[in-house]
């Protein structure tokens, strides 16, 4: 019956072509613009890391003085650690892995070849390597010995070992970073998770890479430019291991819930310890632990703009779909003749609700098609903006059925009224005035 | 009045009454557009002012060019013999040191206080929200900046030559014996009263030691590096010539020379610090600057713009699908009424009235609605209120797209002759 069925509706549509082709462009607009903002909403707010996501957490400490406000001009201090406290959470050792970063821009050089420019990278300590899963191509990350150190080692992306040494193994060589020289312990694959979820908020988390990456104690001993947020509240805020500024980011890897839980109490533990010598002044329930997507979502990656974006889409959706149940329920009306001739031969009030909902399906694989065309062009006219996660706005396999999903349920959906109204035509009435 | 007393109210709403589910589908969609529309063009004329916000500068003809070098810092002399070569360029009008132009994003700002009570207050409350304060953003100029720039002062004079200072490295300002403050920042620390000769207190100077730089002139409107809510015209210019390992030149130029002027600056840069030794050295017109900074603005305009022609035009073909149906339906009718003494006028009178009746419930009904969506709209996005203005206006335009999708339709109701009647 469903071929049967799929014949009619092809039939009747291809009868009433004018309004038929209106009904298809009112769909192929709505779903074209909700699918366009759909996939940009599905493109980040994806997995930055996939596989390793559910192990990483991110501690939160209150250390503000109580009668602090926060400016409206800057980001919440809270957001990072302050060097005391980044340092007790790595010696105490509590998580799996643990490791404190910050992002910092510096000049480079290297002995023969490139001239010098900026590049951004990050001053970390050892463990974001295997926390993160950077994968190497030569070499391995620091000792431990180079990390507490301030050893002057360096691990290069692929891209700026390539820049700096041509096609030469870039192992054991020097660069000048800043002025002062570097050995170049390791070269790590152009790896770039989006969104770059271990930065901090000024950080364009969706075109940004790490282009270097070197001991933390050796940044703070060289006094290497930052590139992040620094937020002071006291008098001595401006040396770097102040406990009264905030700058650093940290991420500990936790297994399993039981470790999540421990990691919990000790927080408020170490909270309630710096309330008792008098450090902090707000209440040791203050001291949270983020999960990696909850950071990401506290931090509000997806700007407003971009979620308004997507519902004034819905929205619009919303009314193409009403207009097409209007205009559904005026075409079945009109048949109401043969609807009835078809009742008259004995088919029963479900059998037209199907033709009739099939029909409506049909309507929407059409209007599916063209809006897969009207989203791709609404995603290459978001790849032509200037916004960092412009350049991720393509559809891929699930986004791609989700528009004829999308298309066909929504016509199936908005054709349910109109049918169910046609099919209470009954069949007597109408044959007398053929 | 004799229209009026022709408008076949009756016959029309027990037509409508008989097609009760597509009358509702249509009052649906007209209140459903009609909330997402007003709320569109609240937002759009929102988005319109911020674009075009007044930066207190001279646009037209103003350049902003930069060189930079890699190390711990150019000196004050590298970047004097600089901006003298790029005054000597043909067509420059003034070249001036800066650190950044209003609206070209990056941020520097001091909390500042008008008095030393005030000073006081902050350091116990630890916080800037005290009366006599803000944070204004700052903006540190080297000599002719003030004329260069185009700002006007409204008190006051401009900074005098032996009153500017070096500067020194990151965003430290001690030690400059005077600044110029806009006038909204004078309003906020001094009140009503004349600012000029007032002392300001900022900075490790200001807060730490007391010291106090004085007010010399007042400019009308200065603009902050980037747009927040409120105070967005709280600023100053304090004269310190910065150093760093970037240095910014505001060029001015007569508008229609401003390209070329623009590609002989950056040529003149780029030879006097060459490409091998580092140096980098580039620049935009002020329009660019403002392009690039309202960009995400722009695209949202476009994009509201769009959605509410969009919106309309599916409503319109929503009404004009529907009326070609109840045409269709109702010829018998309409053949009747013709055969009975009306006119034309009259069948396309009836159908234009119908419409009408179906627009105004829409938009009833469509009030509410939209008041729904802004009050939802207020809690996730930090929106004031729809302003009442933009439901007379919104109204207009569904009426008048309505009339004029139902016109093809009634037109084609009007044409049904007589005569179909009498055939059974």
């Amino acid at each position: 019956m469903f071929a049967y069925y799929l014949e009619l509706a092809w039939h009747s549509l291809a009868r009433t072509r004018v309004l038929t082709l209106l009904m298809v462009l009112a769909i192929a607009l709505g779903i074209g613009a909700s699918m366009t903002m759909l996939t940009v909403l599905h493109v980040m707010s994806g997995d930055p890391l996939p596989g390793l996501s559910g192990r990483l957490y991110r501690p939160y400490l209150d250390p503000l003085p109580l009668s602090y406000k926060p400016s409206d001009y800057g980001p919440d201090p809270r957001d990072d650690l302050t060097w005391p406290d980044a340092m007790a959470l790595l010696r105490a050792r509590k998580g799996v892995r643990q490791a404190a970063m910050a992002g910092g821009d510096l000049t480079v050089a290297s002995a023969d070849r490139m001239r010098p420019g900026r590049v951004s990278g990050r001053y970390t300590t050892r463990d974001l390597f295997a926390m993160f899963g950077v994968p190497f191509v030569a070499g391995s990350a620091w000792s431990p010995e180079d990390d507490a150190g301030r050893a002057r080692v360096v691990v290069l992306s692929r891209s700026l070992a390539r820049q700096l040494f041509a096609g030469d193994d870039a192992l054991g060589r020097t660069v000048t970073l800043e002025g002062h020289v570097f050995r170049v312990v390791g070269v790590v694959r152009d790896w770039h998770p989006r969104p770059l979820f271990y930065a901090d908020s000024s950080a364009r988390r969706f075109s940004a890479t790490d282009r270097f990456f070197l001991p933390l104690s050796t940044a703070v001993a060289l006094r290497l430019p930052g590139n992040g947020d620094f937020s002071g509240w006291g008098h001595d805020s401006t040396s770097l291991t102040s406990p009264t500024m905030t700058w650093l980011q940290f991420w500990v890897q936790l297994n399993g819930a039981d470790q999540v839980r421990a990691y919990r109490r000790f927080l408020h533990a170490y909270a309630d310890n710096q309330f008792e010598a008098g450090r902090y002044q707000r209440p040791a329930s203050n001291a949270r632990l983020y999960s990696l997507m909850g950071w990401l979502h506290h931090q509000r990656v997806i700007p407003g703009d971009v979620r308004l974006q997507a519902w004034l889409a819905l929205g619009f959706l919303c009314v193409c779909m009403l207009n097409i149940v209007a205009l559904l329920l005026a075409k079945f009306l009109r048949r109401s003749a043969e609807i009835s001739v078809r009742r008259a031969l004995g088919a029963r009030r479900r059998d037209v609700f199907a033709q009739l909902g099939v029909e409506a399906g049909l309507l929407g694989l059409g209007g599916g098609v063209l809006g897969l065309v009207l989203a791709q062009v609404g995603l290459w006219s978001v790849r032509a903006r200037p916004d960092d996660y412009a350049h991720m706005a393509r559809m891929d396999p699930l986004m791609l059925l989700a528009t004829f999903v999308l298309a066909v349920t929504a016509s199936t959906l908005a054709g349910l009224v109109p049918a169910w109204r046609a099919c209470r035509i009954p069949p007597a009435l109408q044959l007398k005035t053929l | 009045m004799k229209v009026l007393a022709r408008l076949p109210l009756r016959p029309t709403l027990s037509s409508m009454r008989r097609h009760r589910l597509t009358v509702v589908l249509l009052l649906l969609q007209v209140a459903f557009t009609f909330a997402i529309v007003c709320n569109a063009s609240f937002l759009l004329a929102r988005r319109i002012r911020r674009v075009t916000v007044p930066s207190g500068l001279v646009e037209a003809g103003l350049s902003l060019v930069h060189v930079s070098e890699p190390g711990h810092g150019r000196t004050a002399a590298a970047a004097q013999a600089d901006v003298a070569a790029l005054r000597a360029l043909a067509d420059v009008q003034g070249a001036a040191i800066v650190d950044g132009l209003p609206l070209s994003g990056g941020a520097s700002a001091f909390g500042t206080c008008g008095d030393l009570d005030a000073v006081h207050q902050v350091l116990k409350a630890h916080s800037m929200n005290v009366p006599g304060c803000g944070e204004p953003a700052s903006f540190r100029v080297g000599p002719g900046a003030l004329r260069v720039l185009g700002l006007r002062l409204v008190a006051g004079r401009d900074f005098r030559d032996q009153e500017y200072a070096p500067g020194h490295a990151r965003n430290n300002v001690s030690g400059v014996p005077a600044v110029i403050v806009s006038r909204a920042l004078a309003r906020r620390l001094f009140g009503q009263g004349h600012a000029v000769g007032r002392m300001v207190y900022f900075g490790h100077t200001g807060f730490a030691e007391g010291v106090g730089c004085k007010v010399v002139g007042v400019v009308e409107h200065l603009q902050r590096w980037s747009l927040h809510a409120g105070s967005d015209d709280e600023a100053m210019l304090v004269p310190s010539v910065p150093a760093g390992p970037t240095t910014y030149f505001a060029v001015r130029s007569p508008p229609a020379q401003q390209a070329r002027v623009l590609r002989d600056a950056e040529a003149l840069l780029s030879r006097r610090h060459p490409d091998r030794a580092g140096a980098d050295a580039g620049g935009q017109t002020y329009a660019q600057i403002r392009a690039d900074y309202f960009q995400r603005d722009a695209t949202m305009v476009g994009l509201l713009l769009s959605s509410a022609v969009g919106l309309l035009f599916v409503t319109a073909l929503g009404i004009a699908g529907l009326a070609s149906f109840w045409v269709q339906q109702r010829r018998r009718s309409i053949g009747v009424r013709r055969a009975m003494g009306a006119t034309r006028a009259d069948i396309m009178l009836q159908f234009q009235a119908e419409n009408l009746l179906v627009v105004v419930a829409g938009v009833a009904l469509g009030v509410v609605a939209a008041y729904a969506l802004s009050a939802a709209l207020m809690r996730s996005y930090e929106l004031p209120l729809l302003p009442l203005g933009y439901v007379p206006g919104v109204f207009v335009l569904l009426l008048l797209v309505g009339q004029l999708a139902v016109l093809a339709p009634a037109l084609r109701a009007a044409a049904v002759p007589p005569i179909v009647v009498s055939r059974g």
